[in-house]
């Protein structure tokens, strides 16, 4: 399967899954950081995929979303956007509303 | 390799020539830098398309040349919004 097939797998099994860098427990970068802190503090269950682990992801992903940075998130398939439009969006209460939904 | 704020803006302000662009250098580094872009270009545009706007300006420096940006875009009508 290529990359590609791969994450319109992974965005199509998840209802909230989040493109980052490390795990939820033990995130490798600043802006996977904020992003999972977002979600938690929505009280979100979501799924994570560590780019990491997976460097075929880690290139494919920035050409599936047309997106030059991990984090990202994914809501019901559609991509929602990075760290800073999930921070302007939970500030707004529009993420909240948006993760109630999935 | 870090990338200067003037050069950051320069490019941005090429590509978008109405923007507003406030940059601040987080870390002092060079390299961690937050990024506020103002248009009148984004009305109508979603947060992911202004964004991207932003992003194609840069060329492909985000994510690489240019590690950490924040970026913030709006709408100079919506600021309060």
């Amino acid at each position: 399967m290529s990359a590609n097939d791969r994450i319109a797998e992974l965005v199509k099994a998840n209802n909230i899954v989040l493109f980052m860098k490390g795990t939820a427990l033990f995130p490798q970068c600043g802006f996977s950081s904020r992003a999972i802190a977002i979600l938690d503090r929505l009280g979100a269950t979501y799924e994570t995929v560590d780019v990491l682990q997976d460097p075929e992801i880690r290139a494919g992903i920035k050409e599936f979303s047309d997106w030059p940075t991990v984090p990202q998130l994914y809501v019901k398939g559609e991509f929602v956007g990075g760290s800073d439009i999930m921070m302007e969006m939970f500030e707004s209460g529009e993420l909240e509303e948006l993760l109630q939904a999935a | 390799m870090p990338m200067a704020a003037s050069e950051i803006e320069r490019l941005i302000k090429d590509a978008i020539p109405d923007a507003q662009v406030t940059i601040r250098d987080l870390a002092g580094d060079g390299d961690h830098y937050a990024a506020r872009v103002v248009s009148a270009g984004f009305a109508g545009m979603s947060r992911i398309k202004q964004h991207q706007t932003v992003y194609a300006a840069l060329g492909g420096r985000v994510g690489g040349e240019l590690h950490a940006l924040q970026l913030e875009t709006a709408v100079p009508q919506s600021e309060n919004i």
